[in-house]
């Protein structure tokens, strides 16, 4: 092996696939077989990047030759950049290498298109084969399915991998169409049906015959990219929502535009990552798929966009202060999750501890709740609680004061121009 | 009938099973338990001697696990958190539980209980560190090799994720705070202890223990580790809290190169 070779191509890849953000490594039931290499489980995420993002899978593009001229894209064709390809053995190598050293929990392998979408897919699915077949490999894999794909390809990409992506990029299909316009929304689409008829049908025949060979265990996933067309929030929640329900989608990931072009249409080199909106996305995902809460309670026409000062339950709670004060020893678990400050382990120390005595706040601190935003909307087993009837801008304003945001100084632009 | 004694035992876990066993015949509302050696008596307290007994164990472990499984994993992960006088708070534990006709594990507004469940949750998250930071090196003996010093005593917890894992390859994974090991020879996991005369960090020197391919690929991986940061998105606050400094001696990530 032609270690310094495989170190260039390795530095020109893995760059180019930084901005993919899945990272995920769980949700596989793939395990050792015949004590060969390696098994999946709750994931794990080996180390960190200096950004703070996790690393579980060895994430590395086949080649980033292509074909298309996506303008959010690195990798577009009229881009100057150095180009690079991996060689299918090169790739079973490193990933083989990293894994038994435990660096890594698997591979993602996605790809610059070179020829054709299938001509791209099939190189992709050699890789996962090769290492499942000969190399006995029992760990994580995630394929990029290539918009446009064959239903063929796609069939035989989900006997091999864990998890299966197509990344929507663009919320909105005139987005879509500004930025990629030689990309059609049809080819994104079309994978992303195959694979998540042929997941149903394999746990439908797994049910009768228990031997039913695995595909894609871990489900599939997307990206959307976030500040980049003047999209609202309401259109990437939508959107989402969308792709969950209707493709029973595992994760929608939810990727700040970071400035690589001088392109016209797109924010300009040098504009800031919008890390603190991407975190309000993620915790209004989390609302959906954890909280109980549906799409339409959070943004809506008279509110599309989510307030960046304070996090998305709280804004619900704020804009529905008749559901409140709920008492944390009689009310139901759907509505103990409503209130801002508790998370869901802290709905299950209350509704364990609340069967032993009548809990009070002296219980709720140890358990580790946010007082600071919960104490407004609860009462609990004491005298003492929030009985002025403030209203909605009152409570934030407090809450805000008894908070340091880390991200203060991004939603306090304009007080910053006094300094 | 003594209502507070001190029960010395040899260490293991069984033989702290034991002296609650004891305990309990002895119908002791205070038991403090100390590990052999490391005794601080009071100045009127009668000490007895703990012999591991392991039906005496085994008595305890099933009385627990008939009452809860979440207690037991608790109880086990408490104990290898190593804290000083966590032996009275396990202890105190079980009195709870085997005293409330619920499943007092899940009494989280009481002090003790609630305890118990975070020193666990922290050997927990301990164990997890390990399967995550643990970085293997090939030595020319073709054993996949790495030294750790984890905060807990987390070898035994980890034993089996690294066998299921990594079955078709020779490893040794070292405690270098607790000065011994485990060996995987393919067949089975072995505990073992070495004369280590120099402990393996994630050096930027060859070493001739290691294979020449060894090095060439924690290379591959720092290099990596690199590419993959976006540097427009810079946050080491995030990164050290993930990533907490006393680890990077053992990530070859980490190496200052």
């Amino acid at each position: 092996m032609d270690f310094n070779r495989i170190k260039e191509k390795l530095n020109i890849l893995a760059d180019a696939a930084k901005y993919d953000v899945s990272c995920s490594s769980s949700g596989s039931n793939r395990k050792n077989k015949d004590n060969g290499l390696g098994d999946t489980g709750n994931g794990i995420c080996h180390t960190y990047t200096e950004d703070g993002r996790c690393v579980s899978l060895l994430k590395i593009l086949l080649t980033n030759h292509c074909i298309f001229d996506c303008a959010y894209c690195v990798t577009r064709k009229s881009n100057d950049i150095q180009r690079a390809a991996f060689k299918i053995q090169e790739v079973v190598d490193l990933t083989i290498n990293f894994y038994r050293r435990n660096y890594i929990e698997g591979l993602f392998l996605s790809s610059g298109i070179f020829k054709s979408a299938d001509h791209t897919m099939e190189r992709l699915i050699a890789v996962a084969k090769k290492l499942r077949e000969e190399e006995n490999f029992n760990g994580y894999i995630h394929l990029k399915s290539i918009p446009g794909a064959s239903d063929e390809l796609m069939y035989e990409a989900g006997l091999y991998a864990d998890r299966l992506s197509v990344n929507i990029e663009i919320p909105t299909i005139s987005g879509l169409k500004l930025l990629a316009p030689d990309k059609k929304h049809e080819d994104f689409i079309k994978p992303m049906l195959k694979v998540k008829n042929e997941i149903i049908r394999y746990k439908e025949e797994s049910k009768i015959i228990k031997s039913t060979a695995k595909y894609a265990p871990a489900g599939q996933s997307t990206q959307m990219i976030v500040g980049a067309t003047g999209e609202s929030d309401k259109d990437i929640m939508y959107s989402a929502t969308h792709f969950y329900k209707n493709y029973k989608m595992k994760r929608v990931y939810y990727s700040g535009y970071v400035p690589i072009s001088t392109d016209s249409r797109l924010p300009s080199l040098g504009s800031e990552v919008p890390m603190l909106r991407e975190n309000r996305l993620y915790q209004t995902d989390w609302l959906l798929r954890f909280y109980g809460f549906s799409v339409n309670e959070i943004l809506d026409a008279d509110n599309p966009n989510l307030d960046m000062d304070i996090d998305p339950k709280l804004m619900w709670a704020l804009r529905n202060l008749n559901h409140f004060p709920i008492d944390i020893n009689k009310a139901e678990p759907r509505m103990l999750a409503r209130i801002p400050g508790i998370g869901m382990g802290s709905v299950h120390k209350i509704i364990s501890g609340r069967k032993y005595r009548r809990l009070n706040w002296e219980h709720l601190k140890k358990m580790g709740i946010a007082l600071n935003r919960a104490k407004y909307f609860i009462i609990c087993n004491s005298s003492d609680w929030e009985q002025r009837d403030l209203d909605a801008a009152t409570i934030k304003g407090m809450i805000l004061q008894s908070q340091n945001s880390k991200f203060k100084n991004q939603y306090n632009n304009q007080l910053s121009l006094f300094n | 009938m003594n209502a507070s004694k001190t029960l010395v035992y040899d260490g293991s876990f069984n033989g702290f099973l034991t002296a609650v066993f004891i305990g309990f015949e002895q119908k002791l509302t205070h038991a403090d338990i100390q590990k052999q050696g490391q005794l601080q008596s009071g100045l009127f307290a009668e000490t007895e001697t703990i012999f591991t007994n392991i039906e005496k164990a085994q008595r305890v472990w099933n009385g627990v696990r008939n009452k809860s499984n979440s207690a037991i994993k608790n109880i086990y992960f408490a104990f290898l958190s190593e804290q000083n006088n966590m032996e009275a708070l396990i202890y105190r534990y079980i009195q709870k539980l085997m005293g409330s006709k619920y499943n007092g594990a899940t009494d989280f507004s009481d002090d003790g209980v609630l305890k118990i469940n975070q020193l666990a949750h922290k050997v927990g998250r301990e164990k997890h560190r390990m399967e995550a930071f643990v970085r293997f090196q090939l030595t020319k003996d073709d054993v996949y090799f790495a030294n750790i010093e984890p905060d807990f005593d987390v070898l035994p917890l980890i034993s089996k994720h690294f066998r299921n894992r990594y079955a078709d390859q020779q490893w040794i994974i070292y405690d270098v705070k607790r000065k011994y090991g485990l060996f995987y020879d393919l067949n089975t996991v072995e505990i073992i202890s070495l004369d280590l005369s120099d402990i393996h960090t994630n050096s930027t020197e060859k070493s001739a223990a290691f294979t020449d391919a060894e090095h060439e690929y924690q290379d591959l991986w720092n290099n990596y580790f690199k590419s993959t940061t976006i540097k427009s998105r810079i946050n080491n606050k995030l990164h050290v809290q993930h990533v907490p400094k006393r680890y990077w001696k053992y990530l070859s990530e980490k190496k200052a190169v």
